[in-house]
């Protein structure tokens, strides 16, 4: 007795909703990210990146998910987040020449001559760091969300051995 | 600031950095990831000696992320015990990376490779990252990294290690939740998370029964991750069946990291004072540990897997690393006999786990009673198991000896003669397991090996086994000259310092 396969009609209500607020979602989770000019926002702002893309996979399915968000995309924006976050502390040693420790913005001269030492060291927490680990939060994400519902797609196909 | 004062946030810092770069890397050539690991973590070496020569010279690294001041931001903080443990856990990762090249190809299918470098290297960041931190919270999120990707590692050969794996998952979030609800506890009574300043705080506090509760849950937290006797379960299984690489890096540094937790908790965060004037937690320890050493011995005698004997005799060695702690609060002796088994375990438990991963490659063996007639088979291997082992029964000239007689000096300087019979007994158990298996590799013939002997000379194993595996053997005899000398004493005098200890060699 195989079990029933539902096949779900495309629905134009759904369909419009998730187009819609795909970009929405996204402007919203830049804003949670560097919209607030300190810190803190990266891993909410993240998530909030990432459902939109889980929303997007859930209405279109996995396969055109996975056209618009390949596996590569994904291990890139985590390494890259990673990247701008890590990096934005080596930046704050290199500028200084080690006088200064790692991550210490208020010793970011390019940026502190203009803004502030305080102004530095907001203005790279929110647009460097936090940014950086929203787009490893969010590809993290994203790459789970494909883990789960990838894999029940291949069971199905092979007759749900697992 | 001094550049060197730089470097334990390089070291820290820039294994994340490599671990993704790896990620990246792997999508243009799979074989890439394993040169970059090893020479980034060449390169971390040579850093960690600097570190260390510049904490013998100078004094103790603080470094404060950030710019941040210590009880508000995170502060690193590097002193003699750090140091020393940071240049065991890089080198025993080198080692471990250099065996894995020809391991890696039999153990694991070639899809996983990328990702195994991966982990291994998250791994080391973890482990890196626990070593050099001075602040409790900061500590937490290290141990994550570090048992995260410990999970993944074990499971990452799939089949029968999968059930393992998962074990240890659990019993390590259990682990984890309590090591975190400890610190919460001591952050709701003192309302500082740096391990410096709780020390300043926490003596008026010592009678708060928030601050003992806390102190307990740390302690049960970290001796599941640390796999100390009655906590021990999830443990064998996983070593048996990871592949041999991992078991050999978890059993002599992942395990050693995470008693360094306990050791950071005694010494830095608490006193010895507040263990046996306020909790009496000393002798406890002391039985907990006599209890771990002989049950570990015996059942490790009663294995039939070769590296199930050998999990078996970890958890047997935690109990003398234990018996170590527990001593210390009687006499400085215990922390020598500590201090020194933290490497001399992780030489010889390093070689054996290599020794069985390579008896597995070679002749697909897994059971002790197919040794049969290896000496001639594989002599080199079998020689470097033949010297581990010798080291940790604590035959003279190894290493095992030196940590053995520091441990007994200590049971005798402390008056607890008691645990001297532990010490005696436990040498006697374990010469019994492994003479099973040495017994078998020289002494009992095998009537294929004969025909064999001819056409082969040597193991037929690739140098990148055989090499780390041979310098780890050799290692076991240096040290343990090296620790019967004075050549070690600047260090150890300089890590009782560092540590609170009275007393010097």
């Amino acid at each position: 007795m195989t079990p029933e396969r539902r096949v779900y009609k495309r629905d134009v209500i759904i369909d419009v909703t998730a187009k819609l607020m795909f970009p929405l979602t996204l402007l919203f989770g830049l804003y949670v990210m560097i919209g607030t000019g300190g810190t803190g926002g990266g891993f909410q702002g993240g998530t909030i990146l990432a459902t939109a893309f889980i929303l997007y996979i859930t209405v279109f399915g996995t396969k055109t998910g996975r056209e618009k968000m390949p596996e590569s995309t994904n291990t890139f924006f985590s390494s890259f987040g990673l990247f701008l976050y890590n990096g934005a502390g080596w930046l704050a040693v290199l500028f200084t020449f080690g006088a200064a420790q790692w991550l210490n913005m208020s010793a970011f001269w390019p940026v502190a001559d203009y803004v502030g030492t305080a102004g530095a060291r907001s203005f790279l927490v929110s647009y460097m760091v936090s940014v950086g680990i929203g787009l490893t939060v969010m590809a993290s994400f994203v790459s789970q969300y494909f883990d789960l519902a990838w894999k029940e797609e291949d069971e199905m196909e092979e007759g749900g051995e697992g | 600031m001094q550049l060197v004062e730089h470097f334990p946030v390089l070291i820290v810092g820039l294994s994340m950095f490599t671990a993704y770069t790896m990620l990246l890397v792997g999508f243009l050539d799979r074989r890439l990831p394993y040169y970059i690991a090893l020479i980034m973590n060449s390169f971390f070496f040579i850093l960690s000696l600097f570190i260390l020569d510049y904490v013998l010279t100078v004094g103790p690294i603080r470094y404060w992320l950030g710019g941040w001041r210590p009880p508000w931001g995170i502060e690193y903080v590097v002193d003699a015990m750090n140091a020393y443990l940071l240049i065991i856990v890089i080198s025993i990762i080198i080692l471990g990376l250099i065996y894995s090249r020809s391991n890696v190809k039999h153990e694991i299918e070639e899809r996983k490779h990328v990702t195994f470098y991966v982990l291994v290297q998250l791994m080391a960041a973890g482990l890196y990252g626990i070593t050099v931190t001075g602040d409790l919270f900061n500590m937490f999120i290290w141990l994550e990294i570090a048992s995260l990707t410990a999970y993944a590692l074990i499971a990452v050969a799939g089949g029968r290690a999968l059930r393992p794996a998962y074990n240890y998952v659990i019993m390590g979030s259990i682990g984890a939740c309590l090591y975190i609800f400890g610190v919460c506890w001591l952050y709701a009574a003192t309302g500082t998370l740096n391990m410096a300043d709780m020390r300043l705080l926490l003596p008026l506090l010592y009678t708060d029964k928030v601050v003992q509760m806390g102190f307990a849950m740390i302690v049960v937290g970290v001796m599941i991750k640390a796999y100390i006797f009655p906590l021990h379960l999830w443990q064998p299984d996983c070593y048996t069946w990871a592949p041999s690489t991992i078991s050999s890096m978890m059993a002599s540094v992942h395990v050693k990291v995470m008693f360094y937790i306990l050791i950071r908790l005694f010494f830095s965060v608490f006193t010895l004072n507040f263990i046996w004037q306020y909790i009496r937690f000393d002798i406890l320890l002391c039985w907990l540990a006599a209890i771990a050493i002989l049950a570990g011995s015996i059942w490790a005698i009663k294995q039939s897997n070769l590296k199930r004997m050998l999990a078996y005799s970890s958890i047997s060695q935690m109990g003398y690393l234990l018996l170590g702690l527990g001593l210390s609060a009687f006499s400085y002796w215990g922390v020598v006999g500590l201090v020194a088994h933290i490497l001399n375990h992780a030489v010889g438990k390093g070689c054996l786990f290599m020794s069985a991963g390579a008896f597995y490659q070679k002749e697909g063996l897994r059971q002790i009673k197919d040794c049969e007639g290896l000496g001639k088979r594989m002599p080199f291997s079998s020689a470097a198991f033949t010297i581990a082992a010798a080291s940790l029964i604590g035959i003279p000239p190894t290493a095992g000896f030196a940590s053995k007689l520091f441990l007994i000096l200590a049971s005798l300087d402390a008056a607890q003669y008691q645990f001297v019979v532990v010490l005696l007994l436990s040498g006697l158990l374990n010469l019994i397991y492994f003479w099973r298996v040495i017994d078998k590799i020289y002494f009992v013939k095998h009537e294929e090996a004969t025909k064999r002997e001819v056409e082969r000379r040597g193991d037929g194993l690739p140098f990148s086994m055989l090499g780390p595996m041979l310098f780890l053997a050799s290692l076991c005899i240096v040290l343990g000259f090296v620790w019967l000398s004075d050549l070690s004493t600047p260090l150890m005098n300089q890590i009782l310092a560092n540590l609170g200890v009275g007393g010097s060699l």
